[in-house]
């Protein structure tokens, strides 16, 4: 942008793709097609707005941006929008500040729309923060001529457990259902009525089930639409803002945390153009109660001689976990299971303390179904790389993209959001490798409101445990699609299906398209870099590479030859160790037995294991077998960074007073010096230098996998093969105590086709169950795409724990038959708000 | 010499005029009518309480020393018209200047000043005072919260015409069932 004031500027040309225009007698250049309330913006002229918002199209629905135009030397009749209008060659423009015109046009529309306005300012959450309160006082009237009854509706209208209306106060902006039908996709509030009874509204039998509902809450800009769970809470001059990253998944969301006198009061999302937007998730913003559950840990605890967990003091906690790991390392060996959801720094320390302290390879931060494949598919496509090769603005502009083992917007909702923008601002052919049209398939389907039966064409169907033998024999249109600079993402189920990630490498070899591997968990990235695998040492370096050892022994310290040179063992496999006896201690961190493979033998593992040291936030099925468990600091206090799926730092700090809880890294350091080792991990300030200084592995990048692809099973009579993957909104641990939250959690059901039904015997809307030896999860049948002989569960959701009832996972075959429950119960789905 | 009797003239002629003392704690004057003493939480005639919670008397003062946090009416509990009442109201004294900024925020008349001002005491934490020392007390007719709004249907009656609805009610009930 320039600015030009004096006259000599007229010989000043234009500069491509500009034109020049006046406003409040600044000339100014703007790029053609940039909104005039932008150009307001960057000349430092703020002119009043509700309904616009930079991220959605724009609408002109409030009116209050009215400025005066002139065009070509003559005057548009009336003031113009200047949040739908274009920038022109040779346009003047009046602002309120300097034409008495445009300033009582806004006075005239704030009027209007304080006319039914009720004066709930003072029992309003947005008051204090609110854009209609400040522009009131900025640019309306003090006084208003209206003297009849305001509208009145009853009030507050819950249109979802987590979203509360007060129509009262809309002034229909229509910010929230431009964004639910734009950015989200799934447009469950609209306008209903017309004129004077026009109002925001949604179905009846439909609440506002998205998953994005709470961004509604933040870009209203009355106090239209609030919080369930913030109502009432606090004011905003109440509360201490600390800039904070999303702990729930792996997209890396900046959010805002709001605290008040020692306690998150609410969260928000926070503007990162690069990665989130201005957008979050649900989870992210509401699902923060876990902070002050009463599972949390606050002290540590030690079992005693009776056998029963007492509290204890830290250094008697530390002494007794120390002297029962040296003698466990002595009597057969220690590993560690860090878990999925550490920073970066608490990842380095588990990784240098099973090295340094443990003196092992057996580490894996793997808590969920895993493979030898898996690692290396990691070594060779992802670990050590950064945003620059693939990115949220490259994944945004590719072409075409490949969804493989990976539902977005369950498992990553930001992306979801990055790939449904790029499918619908400019036509992104969005495949997924699945089972069944899910919603956000269909909202990722690049014609805008496609029917439904359209949308099938980006899904390529397979039957879970075939996706590598599909994935090898791609339509061509797919491969082509693929071939001018694809993407390919790959979710963490992959390592479910034999063969999968073999079937990626080799695809991304064919056609040349970019991998992306987008796990669940917001640490599982970290801990890939940090080491705390068994086939890798911080920043990528193979085990097997004796230069790579040597690096890292002399950067730590230790003596040559110190590092074992044989890869550690998996989580499934140190479990199955411990289980034989053939391990006598184990450290974990942040581990839920449920999400392996094979919760039994995990249990198994834990119990029989020699000595067992839990570090965690809550109780949990570990805490309750361990010998020695020491609570950890959460997010909320402590500082660190994850790496998101990008492989972009996503730095954060405490955003409540730290004093009286401990990260993991200081906990690891304190416990391996009580065990005579060294870490230097005192603090995540320290993990993080020392893991930066050590930098990548100067080798090259070993070749990725080749395991041959697997068959599908095939069920026999009344069996069916078992699709499953985890929705965003269910049982997980850092969802606990957020009833407001698990409402919009989607109802469980068995999905299947209509030919699987009947030869299955169950019908539509009736209770099925789904059993194995183990047991037998019973829920109302709903029908979908699915393939033949092929019965889809949510992974983890009330009524339905896959893995911890059924011992069964993604491509195993279950029994399906239909189940008697009491009737009335049969048509609803069990959604968590119901249950539980 | 003439000075010395001029100076004895004073002490002698304030014999005869009028004592100011103060004979405290014995008597117990009253303050000037608009002496910002103790605050108090006011209640609507029917004994709901006027306050709402809304924070504006904390974000008011000067001193911060007001705490409120607001809680969510529900038709089973229902301290005060409408959708929010103060769950939690503190005044500590040991800050309070006494400026009364926090009444003239006050967007219901909830909050306003007494002219109560024995406010010292041996202890901190007896100088911070919670929401049943601030609460006015109940008079004939009204009813200890939470209870069902009983002069109209919404809190617009209470704003508006709340002690014509306590007359009127008196009016039709003098046992006061309706009001009890």
């Amino acid at each position: 942008m320039t600015l030009t004031q004096d006259s000599g500027a007229e010989a000043r040309p234009v500069p491509a793709g500009h034109v020049r225009l006046t406003i409040d007698g600044l000339e100014v250049d703007a790029p053609k097609g940039e909104l005039l309330i932008r150009t307001c913006e960057r000349l430092g002229i703020i002119v009043p707005r509700f309904c616009d918002h930079p991220l959605l199209d724009p609408a002109g629905a409030c009116r209050q941006c009215l400025v005066e135009v002139e065009m070509g030397g003559r005057p548009m009749p009336k003031p113009q929008a200047s949040c739908t209008m274009t920038v022109a060659d040779g346009m003047v423009v009046k602002t309120q500040h300097t034409s008495p015109v445009a300033d009582k046009a806004q006075q005239g529309v704030m009027e209007l729309l304080l006319i039914n306005h009720p004066l709930d300012c003072p029992i309003c959450d947005k008051g204090g923060e609110c854009p209609l309160q400040n522009q009131a006082m900025a640019h309306g009237r003090t006084d208003s001529r209206f003297v009849e009854t305001k509208r009145t509706f009853p009030k507050p209208l819950p249109i979802s457990s987590q979203v509360l209306l007060d129509r009262e106060r809309c002034v229909l902006c229509q910010r929230c259902t431009r964004f639910s039908e734009q950015i989200g996709g799934d447009p469950f509030i609209d306008l209903l009525e017309r004129g004077a009874e026009q109002q925001i509204g949604v179905a009846q039998d439909k609440p506002f089930q998205s998953y994005f509902s709470g961004n509604t809450i933040q870009i209203c800009p009355v106090g239209a639409l609030t919080s369930a769970a913030y109502r009432f809470r606090s004011r905003p001059f109440d509360l201490v803002s600390t800039p904070g990253v999303c702990e729930h998944c792996s997209s890396g969301c900046s959010q805002r945390n709001d605290t008040r006198r020692g306690t998150v009061m609410r969260r928000l999302a926070g503007n990162e153009p690069a990665v989130n937007e201005e957008w979050n998730c649900d989870k992210g913003r509401f699902a923060f109660r876990y902070l002050t559950s009463r599972q949390r840990i606050i002290r540590p605890m030690v079992r005693g001689a009776d056998g029963v967990l007492a509290e204890a003091s830290w250094t008697e906690a530390l002494r007794v976990a120390a002297e029962g790991l040296l003698a466990a390392r002595a009597a057969g060996g220690v590993a560690v299971l860090p878990g999925g959801r550490l920073t970066v720094e608490d990842a380095y320390a588990y990784a240098k303390f099973a090295r340094v302290a443990a003196q092992t390879n057996d580490v894996d931060f793997r808590a969920r179904p895993h493979s030898a494949e898996e690692l290396d598919f990691l070594a060779a496509h992802v670990v050590g790389r950064g945003p620059e090769v693939l990115d949220y603005t490259r994944l945004e502009a590719a072409p075409a993209v490949l969804c493989v083992a990976f539902e977005p917007e369950e498992e990553s909702p930001i992306v979801f959001l990055r790939l449904r923008k790029a499918a619908r601002k400019h036509g992104q052919k969005v495949f997924h490798l699945g089972q069944w049209t899910t919603p956000a398939m269909r909202r990722t389907a690049p014609e805008r409101g496609a029917a439904e039966s359209a949308a099938h064409d980006n899904l390529i169907r397979a039957v879970p445990g075939s996706e590598a033998a599909v994935l090898a024999d791609l339509p061509d249109d797919v491969v082509a699609a693929l071939t001018g600079g694809g993407v390919i993402l790959v979710g963490e189920r992959a390592a479910e299906v034999p063969g999968l990630y073999s079937a990626v490498s080799a695809l991304a070899e064919r056609t040349g398209a970019v991998v992306g591997w987008v796990p669940r968990r917001a640490g599982d990235r970290g801990a890939l870099d940090a080491g705390a695998v068994p086939n890798l040492l911080p920043g990528g370096r193979p085990v097997t590479d004796p230069a790579a050892r040597a690096e890292i022994e002399q950067a730590w310290g230790l003596a040559e030859g110190a590092i074992p040179a044989r890869p550690g063992r998996s989580a499934d496999e140190i479990l199955a160790a411990a289980a034989m006896g053939e391990l006598a201690g184990l450290v974990v961190g942040g581990v839920d037995p449920y999400d392996l493979a094979d919760p039994q033998a995990a249990l198994a593992g834990l119990r029989e294991v020699g000595f067992l040291v839990s570090l965690e936030l809550h109780t949990s099925a570990v805490t309750e077998l361990a010998d020695v468990v020491l609570p950890v600091a959460p997010d909320a206090q402590r500082a660190g960074s994850y790496l998101n799926w990008e492989g972009r730092r996503r730095e954060f700090g405490p955003a409540l007073d730290a004093s009286g809880v401990l990260p993991d890294c200081r906990v690891l350091d304190t416990l391996a010096v009580e065990m005579d080792s060294d870490l230097f991990t005192q603090t995540p300030a320290a993990a993080a230098g020392e893991f930066a200084r050590l930098g990548g592995y100067g080798g090259a990048a070993p070749p990725g996998p080749g395991v041959a692809a697997g068959e599908a099973r095939r069920p026999a009579f009344a069996q069916a093969v078992l699709a499953t993957w985890r929705q965003l909104v269910d049982e997980s641990t850092l969802a606990v105590d957020e009833p407001a939250l698990a409402g919009t959690a989607r109802p469980a059901f068995v999905r299947m086709n209509a030919a699987t039904a009947e030869r299955l015997g169950v019908t539509e809307g009736r209770p099925a169950a789904v059993r194995t030896d183990r047991g037998a999860i019973t829920l109302p049948v709903a029908l979908a795409d699915l393939p033949d002989g092929v019965v889809w569960l949510p992974a983890n959701s009330a009524g339905s724990r896959v893995r911890a009832t059924l011992g069964a996972g993604h491509g195993d075959v279950v029994g399906v038959t239909a189940a008697d429950v009491p009737a009335g119960e049969a048509l609803v789905g069990i959604s968590a708000g119901s249950t539980s | 010499m003439l000075e010395f009797f001029k100076g004895f003239g004073v002490t002698f002629s304030t014999m005869f005029k009028k004592v100011v003392t103060e004979e405290y704690p014995e008597d117990f004057p009253p303050a000037a009518p608009r002496y910002h003493g103790r605050h108090q939480l006011n209640r609507h005639p029917d004994g709901l309480e006027k306050c709402v919670g809304c924070e504006l008397c904390a974000w008011a003062c000067p001193a911060d020393a007001i705490y409120v946090e607001g809680g969510d009416n529900t038709e089973e509990e229902r301290y005060s018209p409408g959708e929010r009442y103060g769950a939690i109201y503190q005044i500590n004294y040991l800050r309070c200047i006494g400026c009364g900024l926090c009444i003239e925020a006050c967007p219901t008349r909830s909050l306003t000043m007494t002219n109560f001002y024995e406010l010292a005491d041996d202890n901190r934490q007896n100088l911070i005072y919670t929401k049943e020392q601030l609460l006015a007390p109940l008079l004939p007719g009204m009813e200890q919260p939470p209870h069902p709004m009983r002069l109209g249907s919404d809190e617009q009656d209470y704003y508006v015409q709340g002690p014509e609805l306590a007359k009127r009610g008196d009016v039709s009930d003098p046992v006061g069932e309706q009001v009890r």
